[in-house]
């Protein structure tokens, strides 16, 4: 008998149909990796299996643990389930735990609730599991004194803590830095061989399927496509979606040749420090350097990417580059003129530079228009156009990013999120500055808008001479979208040169753990 | 547009109605003393009754309508006026002296209930309504400017606030220009709730004695004449409690039915 | 945790000192000549004179202000002018009547806010939450002197549960607290009624978020989640509008004791302002101030008691 076995799980919430006629099967100790498309229906599959869907639902078919059909359990059965035999790990490990238990108690709190044990012994082995997942601090630490890694390492704990026959993991490393990622999948691998666990893991991320899964079931709009064993389904890929699916995953553009090679912007020897919370009363306020000595140059028309985990500085360089905060040592200049004079920002020298965001759903004030959010840029012209330049200008700027200029005047909330990522290009573009930095511009798209947009990127390239550093912490991104590369760390630049060079044969330590942990899509074209 | 709404805009309307005919018309006279005739319960002459002085009630309701509004409209208006940029402000230098300064300074005023401010400033100047206008509205000001700084605070860490700080744009420009306009609704909301706060208010400091002067009609002041004679005569004493009651309820149901409309996030709890 | 404590005092002790200073600048310097303002325009010339000497009006606005701070600290509230006796006198028979009462109407207003909200949030859009909800839209507009004449004339006159007003003194404490209990329900319930409201909705939030989702994974029941995960983080922001509460409560006592006939301290800051006597309007004022501002550092402890966050400031 299967450990798992979904049969013709079917689900509407309301009118609206969620799922229809999934089927699953999984045994102990197999990983099993369900993908796709934000849409695809693949985390309620998840929250079906645990019994956790949300009111108004109205599933069809059978969700079989073990033998015994979830979606026919009574709710205080499926209590002692949870936890038990089945156990799940969500997203988000910065909100997933109680900011006010420390997580010793949380961890003992799975076992308090289905063992019948005493209060001394259940921290014993709350301790004792917590060491396990490879965590170092101390059970009485509350979660807002550790990182994204360790509280995920904690939510991990408290869902095994009873050896469940069955782990869920829904995105469990989306929001974690890359090297964090390839620990934390080795621990759940790890996890799975000793406890004989079957893992259900829902992930977007090709990669990450090929590197650890078993089985793959892809999933697009509530139903499975196509489903196998991993290097099996990869090496002979039958339906167009998934074909699609992996060819937007090694998505590669080629970017235009570029010949200039005279200084946009250089950096030297740049230092930002912060103060922080003083320690003693009376004592001096220690300093955190955020940028230490960091040099660096892009020339016009040159692409270049910046790469680095959460911490080491990117965005306080980005601040730094724009001249939106002054730095306590070094210069930055644009064309020769520097960023930040005396106590300001030097808004002649920003005119040549513009940004794009990450978030697509924040980078918008909902309460205008498309036609004037594209133009706010035009604060920074001595004489912004109006009248009918205006909008010759709004129209131009839309159609260069693929939109249609009577979509001015329409609200941001209309548009879909690649979409608005589209929009913010245009906003950048439209006074057409000399540099723009992406920042983490397409990490919160879709695998398959994201190779849209990364087209358009490389098209913008072929039409003007185009400047950018292009920050992300995806390095199979970085590498096909940019000519140099640097790497960050803790504040200085540890390595940087020809992105193929680089990836290809990285020098400095950290670049070849960083690297190597990021994971790989088989050879069947591009790996990282 | 919920019943919360309809109902709570009717009965503020209702009364918004009464205040304004009062300037035109009302049943009755109400500065002229009508002794032989006090005390009536409700008849065909005066509708709600008359009071211990002979005067029409329902006529003394309609112009308490208009001490009522008057002292809350004011009072509101000063909270804003002065606590939304104050709050503005305090966000957009968030960490700085200044937002420190702000925020002490609410902190001391909340430690006045306006009912102290009333008495230190009519120990000072004496009692009237301008001076319970005052009171009611310097305590506003905190809630004002507390609220504004906790609701722009958020908005400054999204990603649209950096975009116009990279277009150059001032930290008052972009007040005014983004933050503002995304706090509006809240502010709406908001100030129906302290309007009828300041409803209550005016009612408690006419009641004792530190707001609006006879001849001035207030519904505190009425309830005040008509402790001693709540056995003998409850209507004196039921009729202006019930008028505040009301117009505080209403104003109450349709600032939570404008916020339903305004801002329809419906919370939805997880499991 | 020690530091927060230390700040909050700091906090303390300047808030202290800035309402002591409004107070004082009201109070002794808008009227331009308390004396003369005290004895009224048809003062004689020498009478006022007198009146300076004795309140020390001829020294600096600093020795003036220091001397009362001094006093205030060493208990000495000055003397009251139209009673003839120190002002402490006046006042500590009374602030036993005027404390306790808030203090009686904040114990009961939790006691049964926390249960209805608590009731409510669990039982959403049902009719026990509607039946609550419309009963606290109520309670919120109900004038809470208003209330008091009403739950008189119902209790006291008609069913003669309570006697109509009046305090026996604290000999007998179960007399006193009854005849307090009346006062205590009047002003209580108005707040109860907005208290209810912030503790649904605060556990209502709560009960959106993430960790009680790994709660119901881990395999706690809905009623076990809300109990041990949302009710104790819900309670942070409640804690806020208790202090706040607090001086609300403080004041309407002030306005309640009228009905009652309580001897707190509403009839004398009234009859004192009747009859321009400053100098105890002054000392109550600040004595009013001065147990706010404590109350809300107290609830800013408790708040470093339930939220680890504020004690490991890094």
């Amino acid at each position: 008998m299967s450990l798992l076995a979904i049969k013709g799980l079917s689900l509407s919430i309301g009118d609206t149909e969620i799922l229809h006629d999934i089927d699953l099967t999984m045994q102990a100790g197999e990983i099993v990796a369900i993908t796709g498309e934000s849409g695809s229906g693949k985390s309620m599959t998840a929250l079906a299996v645990m019994g956790l869907l949300p009111n108004g639902s109205a599933p069809k078919g059978a969700v079989l643990l073990d033998g015994t059909d979830i979606l026919q359990t009574s709710e205080p059965d499926l209590c002692k389930m949870r936890g038990n035999a089945m156990g799940m790990v969500f997203q988000e490990p910065m909100t997933a735990l109680n900011p006010v238990q420390t997580i010793g108690d949380q961890v003992a709190e799975t076992i308090l609730i289905h063992e019948k044990t005493t209060k001394p012994e259940a921290h014993r082995r709350a301790a004792a599991m917590l060491e396990r997942v490879g965590l170092k601090v101390s059970p009485k630490r509350y979660p807002h004194e550790l990182s994204g890694g360790q509280r995920q390492r904690v939510v991990i704990a408290m869902a095994i803590a009873l050896r469940p026959k069955l782990l869920i993991a829904d995105e469990p490393t989306t929001a974690l830095d890359v090297t964090t990622q390839a620990r934390i999948l080795d621990l759940l691998r790890d996890l799975v061989r000793e406890f004989d666990m079957g893992l259900l893991l829902i992930t977007h991320d090709l990669a990450v399927v090929a590197d650890v899964a078993d089985h793959i079931v892809v999933m697009q709009m509530g139903r499975v496509v196509e489903a196998g064993q991993t290097h099996a389904l990869l090496s002979n890929m039958q339906h167009p979606y998934t074909k699609a699916l992996f060819e937007a995953s090694t998505h590669t553009v080629q970017l235009p040749v570029r010949t200039d090679s005279v200084r946009l912007l250089y950096a030297k020897h740049i230092v930002r420090d912060y103060p922080m919370p003083r320690q003693t009363l009376l004592g001096p306020r220690p300093q955190f350097r955020a940028l230490d000595d960091v040099s660096f140059h892009i020339n016009h028309s040159e692409r270049v990417g910046l790469v680095g985990e959460s911490g080491c500085g990117k965005s306080t360089l980005t601040r730094a580059i724009l001249g939106l905060e002054d730095v306590q040592g070094g210069e930055i200049r644009l064309d020769g003129e520097p960023v930040f004079t005396g106590k300001h920002p030097n808004l002649a020298v920003r005119r040549k530079m513009q940004v794009v965001f990450q978030d697509p759903y924040s980078s918008f004030n909902p309460r205008h228009r498309v036609d004037r959010l594209i133009t706010e840029p035009f604060h920074l012209l001595e004489t912004p156009p109006t009248g009918q330049a205006r909008a010759d200008a709004i129209a131009k700027a839309l159609t260069d990013v693929g939109l249609s200029p009577s979509d001015a005047s329409k609200y941001i909330h209309e548009f879909s999120g690649g979409q608005r990522q589209r929009i913010a290009i245009a906003r950048a573009l439209i006074i057409e500055p000399e540099l723009i930095i992406f920042d983490e511009a397409v990490s919160a798209l879709d695998v398959s808008v994201r190779a849209q947009v990364l087209d358009l990127i490389a098209d913008l390239c072929r039409k003007r001479p185009l400047a950018y550093l292009f920050i992300s912490h995806d390095l199979s991104v970085v590498r096909t979208v940019t000519d140099r590369v640097l790497v960050m760390q803790a504040g200085k630049i540890v390595e940087q040169g020809e992105t193929e060079t680089v990836f290809t044969n990285p020098q400095h330590p950290y670049t070849q753990t960083l690297i190597a942990a990021a994971p790989q899509l088989p050879a069947l074209g591009m790996a990282v | 547009m919920s019943r919360n709404l309809i109902i709570g805009t009717a009965l503020t309307l209702l009364f918004i109605a009464l205040a304004a005919v009062s300037f035109i018309w009302t049943p009755a006279d109400i500065e002229s003393l009508d002794i032989p005739n006090k005390l009536q319960t409700p008849n065909a002459a005066n509708l709600l009754g008359t009071d211990h002085f002979g005067r029409d009630i329902l006529s003394m309701v309609m112009m308490g309508a208009r001490t009522s509004i008057a002292v809350a409209l004011v009072a509101v208006g000063i909270g804003m006026s002065i606590g939304i940029p104050l709050g503005l402000l305090a966000a957009a230098r968030h960490g700085s002296l200044l937002d420190e300064f702000i925020m002490r300074g609410n902190d001391l005023v909340f430690a006045f209930p306006s009912l102290v401010i009333a008495i230190l400033i009519t120990a000072v100047f004496g009692a009237s309504a301008v001076n319970a206008i005052i009171a009611i509205g310097i305590f506003n000001i905190p809630v004002f400017a507390r609220l504004t700084r906790g609701a722009a605070l958020p908005l400054w860490e999204r990603d649209f606030i950096l975009a116009a700080r990279v277009c150059g744009k001032s930290a008052t420009h972009i007040s005014i220009e983004h933050i503002l306009p995304n706090i509006t609704n809240l502010m709406i909301v908001q100030g129906t709730i302290q309007f009828s706060l300041g409803i209550l208010a005016e009612a408690a400091l006419s009641y004792i004695g530190l707001g609006a002067q006879p001849p001035t009609a207030s519904w505190g002041r009425m309830l005040a004449d008509a402790q001693t004679l709540v056995s003998i005569a409850p209507h004196t004493a039921l009729v202006p409690g019930f008028a505040i009651l009301l117009m505080v309820l209403g104003l109450n149901l349709m600032g939570d039915g404008l916020r339903d409309w305004l801002d329809p996030r419906i919370r939805v709890a997880r499991t | 945790m020690i530091r927060y404590a230390l700040g909050r005092l700091t906090s303390l002790i300047i808030s202290l000192i800035v309402a002591s200073i409004v107070i004082f600048a009201v109070i002794e310097v808008i009227p331009g000549d308390p004396a003369a303002f005290m004895l009224g325009v048809n003062a004689r010339p020498d009478t006022i004179a007198a009146l300076r000497a004795e309140m020390g009006l001829d020294q600096t606005l600093i020795t003036r202000y220091l001397d009362w701070v001094t006093g205030l600290l060493r208990g000495d509230f000055g003397q009251s002018w139209t009673y003839k006796t120190p002002v402490s006198e006046l006042i500590a028979d009374r602030i036993w009547v005027s404390l306790p009462l808030a203090i009686y109407a904040l114990i009961l207003s939790t006691l049964i806010a926390f249960p209805a909200g608590i009731y409510a949030a669990s039982r959403r859009g049902g009719a026990g939450d509607v039946t609550i909800m419309g009963a606290t839209q109520l309670g919120v507009a109900i004038p809470n002197f208003w209330f008091a004449m009403i739950l008189v004339l119902i209790f006291a006159i008609n069913l003669r549960w309570f006697s109509a007003g009046g305090f026996p003194g604290w000999d007998n404490p179960f007399q006193a607290m009854k005849s307090l209990t009346l006062p205590a329900i009047a002003l209580a319930l108005p707040q109860a009624a907005i208290l209810a409201r912030v503790m649904r909705s605060s556990l209502l939030d709560m009960l959106g978020e993430d960790f009680i989702r790994t709660a119901r994974a881990k395999g706690l029941s809905r009623r076990q989640a809300l109990w041990k995960h949302a009710v104790r983080n819900a309670l942070i922001p409640v804690l806020t509008i208790i202090g706040l509460q607090f001086s609300f409560l403080l004041a309407g006592g002030i306005i309640i004791e009228q009905i009652f006939f309580l001897p707190g301290l509403g009839r004398l800051i009234f009859q004192s302002i009747s009859a321009r006597d400053l100098i105890v309007v002054e000392s109550v004022v600040m004595l009013l101030v001065f147990t706010v501002i404590m109350v809300n550092f107290l609830v800013d402890l408790a708040y470093a008691a339930v939220d680890p966050r504020l004690r490991t400031k890094a």
